[in-house]
């Protein structure tokens, strides 16, 4: 019996030994490398993906990794993974691994130049391989769009719940107010509308795509004056009152729309311009990451932190806390905006419904289970948490279940979410895994 | 010309009077010492003082400027440096940031600079880092610079607080009860510390404590307070030998 558990143990012991010595070359992967196999993936999907795809008995190349069609054809179950597979795994494993020392050097090598350009280069790797990806059909091009708006909003509601730690829920209203706003802006200048006439300021195509951020920030300072609103009366006081005005700015800010016919009331706001491209959409949610990283790793952005913490030792340490709490409350705002303008864009239609407490349960869902206080934890969460809301959106209402069961299993087990209170260091993101004199010693020793 | 005047403060938390007539006049460099039973309005003082109340009479003037009113940070930044009885550290904290972030008022790069990760930013907060560890060496924790506060003992916790209070750049540093559960070692780092920071840094020290060694050991003058009231003022031997705060302390004599 004792023999028994012993050998159990060692057995479970020696099953890890083996997976982390399989891992131990992928932890040799820096992130050059990955950028470049899940490039060199999506190529080899648009070159052999449908043939493969018909081969396998599929109609067409799974859109979300088979995800979705698990759910809704059993059967084909076995060809989407074999599909994704020889697609997405088995490439993406083997040019990650083969091609590291290749990708420690260029990264090295990269990184003798300002870190700027390693930066562009990560960054630009990222959009091809997005961009690739989601030229195969509509539907994943909407997928990645509307998931890089939620890092948008997911970053800029940890700014307020996380790294300010104040609950609040009026994020919807926000990106009501930047959707209508930004929208407004767009379809008052650049077209031929039944309710508010002819184009101000009509464009060429071009100068309205070069044109299009105005909007957004347009929006984003709608936004950001509707905080101003909630900030005034709730930030004399902590705690709860926060959470319940700002549910109030949210309904409040829903039925204000229902009830502005000159915004189409509660039949919504349609016939944006088609403005809203990927290229955008991608450059606004790296704009959004790449500043609120900035902002929470200065001194003014931990301050929040101090605030959260101890609000009376930060004020004796010189915080102005009251002007620390209302920055980061108008810039969270203000990011809520810009997501909501890109949102209405992406959509082209929009109404107050969509702003409502199904929106704030997503959000919040996707900040929670990324991660408190986490800028990685907020792209995981809104990544993650939208792949997994379209995988099981054959199921239909059923969805609305296992979601919110998954979310309490989360929370029993990390109750801070997956990755909560890390800094994001891009600088260490850029940097090769293993430095080229070491692989040489690292390569000696594995022989 | 004292650094800090306090002319005949008086404060009520509704009916309660916790402090009557307090004056008080620190000179610059001196160390000073505030005794008396629990409940006497010790902390209070100091949370008038340094802007956490407003007194409801009475008049604070730091080097000629009247900061009665002010709010709490904006008193910080003027000089007054604090420390806490219940050490209040941020828990998600490490050191390093601990320290960093007392500089917050002397930060000049703005929120753009904070945004867009300016050279201005990059310059002016690797100064600030580079002055934050010569203050952890100064109290002797530069190796933890990295550690999550909540990982540390409890007297390394002390010491971190006690920089953080410096890099506010304080002309007078005030400590509510710097040795508070210390054990006897730690006690007399401690008090090496204090009076290395005094001379290393030539900075006034207002100081709240229970331990009668560490008082009469450091402080060149002190206040009794009983009740909201200062009942003795002097040195201390004068203090020592002061039958009013011995009764205080002790109880009076009773014939039997």
């Amino acid at each position: 019996m004792g023999a028994g558990l012993e050998s159990s143990t060692t057995n479970r012991s020696s099953m890890r030994n083996r997976l982390s010595s399989y891992w131990e070359p992928y932890s040799q992967v820096p992130w050059l490398g990955w950028l470049v196999s899940a490039l060199i993936a999506t190529l080899l999907e648009q070159l052999i993906g449908t043939p493969l795809a018909r081969v396998l008995g599929l109609t067409k190349p799974p859109a979300l990794f088979g995800l979705v069609i698990m759910l809704k054809e059993p059967g084909l179950i076995p060809s989407a993974l074999v599909y994704v597979l020889l697609i997405y795994l088995v490439p993406i494993g083997l040019v990650a691994r083969f091609g590291a020392s290749l990708a420690n050097k260029v990264a090295a090598r990269l990184l003798d130049y300002p870190v700027v350009l390693s930066a562009l280069v990560h960054i630009a790797l990222l959009y091809a391989t997005l961009h690739l990806w989601s030229g195969v059909s509509d539907y994943r091009l909407l997928v990645v769009k509307l998931t890089l708006i939620a890092v948008i909003v997911t970053l800029s509601l940890n700014v307020v719940n996380g790294y300010m730690g104040e609950f609040s829920c009026s994020h919807p209203g926000f990106m009501a107010l930047g959707a209508y706003g930004a929208s407004v802006f767009t379809v008052l200048l650049f077209v031929q509308d039944s309710r508010f006439g002819p184009p101000l300021l009509p464009l060429p195509l071009v100068l309205q795509h070069v044109l299009f951020p105005i909007s957004l920030i347009v929006g984003g300072l709608v936004a950001a004056l509707g905080a101003l609103l909630v900030a005034i009366p709730s930030f004399r006081t902590r705690g709860d009152y926060l959470a319940i005005i700002s549910l109030a700015f949210m309904f409040i800010v829903k039925s204000l729309f229902e009830n502005l016919e000159f915004v189409g009331g509660p039949r919504g706001l349609g016939n944006q311009p088609d403005l809203a491209t990927l290229p955008w959409v991608f450059f606004w949610t790296m704009a959004c990451i790449w500043i609120i990283n900035n902002f929470v790793r200065s001194i003014l952005g931990k301050a929040l932190n101090a605030v959260r913490d101890g609000e009376m030792a930060a004020d004796a340490m010189t915080v102005n806390t009251r002007h620390t709490k209302m920055v980061a409350f108008l810039f969270a705002a203000f990011w809520a905006g810009v997501s909501g303008g890109l949102f209405a864009h992406v959509l082209r239609y929009i109404n107050p419904g969509t702003f409502g407490i199904r929106k704030l349960a997503e959000v919040l869902a996707m900040v929670y289970l990324g991660g408190l206080n986490s800028v990685a934890g907020s792209v995981v969460g809104a990544v993650g948490f939208n792949l997994l809301s379209e995988a099981l959106r054959p199921l239909e209402i059923f969805k609305w279940i296992i979601i919110p069961v998954l979310l309490i299993v989360l929370m029993v087990f990390r109750p801070t979410g997956l990755i909560a209170f890390t800094e994001l260091d891009v600088g260490e993101l850029l940097k090769p895994k293993v430095k080229p004199e070491e692989e040489v010693e690292y390569a000696a020793a594995t022989r | 010309m004292p650094l800090l005047r306090v002319d005949s403060m008086t404060h009520y938390f509704g009916g309660l009077r916790a402090v009557h007539n307090y004056d008080l006049a620190i000179e610059p460099g001196q160390i000073r010492g505030l005794i008396g039973p629990n409940g006497a309005g010790k902390t209070t003082i100091f949370n008038l003082i340094t802007g956490r109340y407003t007194p409801t009479e009475g008049k604070i003037v730091l080097e000629d400027r009247e900061i009665t009113g002010l709010q709490p940070h904006q008193i910080a930044s003027l000089g007054l440096g604090r420390t806490f009885q219940n050490l209040r550290l941020w828990r998600h904290m490490n050191v390093l940031d601990h320290v960093k972030m007392a500089h917050y008022s002397k930060i000049t790069y703005g929120l753009m600079g904070a945004f867009f990760g300016t050279p201005k930013r990059t310059r002016e907060e690797a100064e600030i880092e580079d002055e934050s560890y010569s203050l952890l060496e100064l109290v002797g924790v530069s190796h933890l610079a990295d550690q999550i506060v909540t990982n540390l003992p409890y007297g390394a916790q002390r010491r971190v607080e006690l920089a953080r209070a410096l890099a506010t750049q304080p002309k007078i540093l005030f400590l509510d009860e710097p040795t508070a559960g210390m054990n006897p070692e730690e006690l007399a780092q401690m008090m090496e510390i204090i009076r290395h920071v005094h001379a290393e840094l030539e900075l006034a020290i207002f100081l709240i404590e229970h331990r009668m060694k560490v008082v009469m050991d450091l402080c060149q003058v002190i206040q009794t307070l009983v009740f909201g009231e200062v009942i003795a003022e002097g040195n201390p031997d004068e203090i020592r030998n002061n039958p009013m705060v011995i009764d205080a302390y002790l109880g009076k004599e009773v014939e039997v």
